[in-house]
């Protein structure tokens, strides 16, 4: 089991702002394909990775990134900080 | 070397006077502030700043230990606020200190360069309509951290 948080938009367009997902995804990228098969509002928020970044137990990833042994991955879209 | 982030206001004269009192030999400080600007044409009623806890302190942190080690800093500061701005409203503020201005002026640009694009922040402006719509980010804001 896994953390699954979402920021931003992609939060919004999930409804929810984190959840535990049981997965036998061995990379982010197969992550999300599990969660765009779920429902459409998950497969909305995924249509465009390139407008999503990641990140892996709290440090900026990328979509290849492993998730052996992984606690938690977030999703967010590019950040305003500033 | 301190890093906060906070809902709170906070009062930037006097942070910037107890940060320069705490480098007395340092020679310069620079400080940078960010403010919530208005919209021209549809007035913004707040700036609402989410923030994924944990992650923004460790990477603000990664990126002021990544300053200290490129430029000789007496020392560096970074707030940043979250939850709603008012227009006007500061937003967040660095500053850094070293004997000369240079240095100092160079690691407060490479610290706001980096935290514009690499740490977990997010802004949506709210009009006074009620319209809401999330700030994207700019290619020059990611096309500036290729010059450090």
């Amino acid at each position: 089991m896994i953390d699954v948080l979402y920021f931003a938009w992609v939060r919004e367009r999930i409804g929810l702002p984190k959840e535990r997902v049981e997965t036998d995804a061995d990379t982010v990228a197969g992550l999300v394909e599990e969660l765009r098969a779920r429902e459409e509002r998950y497969a909305a928020a995924f249509a465009d990775i390139s407008a999503l970044r990641v990140a892996v137990d709290q440090d900026l990833s990328d979509f290849d990134a492993p998730l052996a042994g992984v606690r938690e991955v977030a999703f967010f879209p590019p950040m305003t900080g500033g | 070397m301190s890093v906060r982030v906070q809902e709170a206001a906070f009062d930037f004269g006097a942070e910037a006077n107890a940060f320069a009192a705490r480098c007395r030999g340092a020679g310069a400080v620079v400080t940078f502030s960010g403010i919530t600007r208005d919209l021209g044409r549809d007035a913004l009623d707040r700036m609402v700043i989410e923030h994924y806890p944990g992650m923004t302190e460790r990477a603000l942190e990664r990126i002021e230990a990544e300053a200290r080690a490129r430029w000789n800093l007496a020392d560096a500061l970074i707030i940043h606020r979250f939850g709603a701005m008012a227009p006007g409203d500061m937003i967040m503020m660095v500053a850094t200190a070293a004997r000369h201005r240079a240095e100092a002026f160079a690691a407060a640009e490479f610290l706001m360069d980096f935290l514009k694009s690499r740490a977990p922040f997010w802004k949506k402006e709210v009009t006074a309509t009620g319209g809401e719509s999330w700030v994207e980010s700019r290619d020059a804001d990611e096309a500036a951290l290729k010059r450090w």
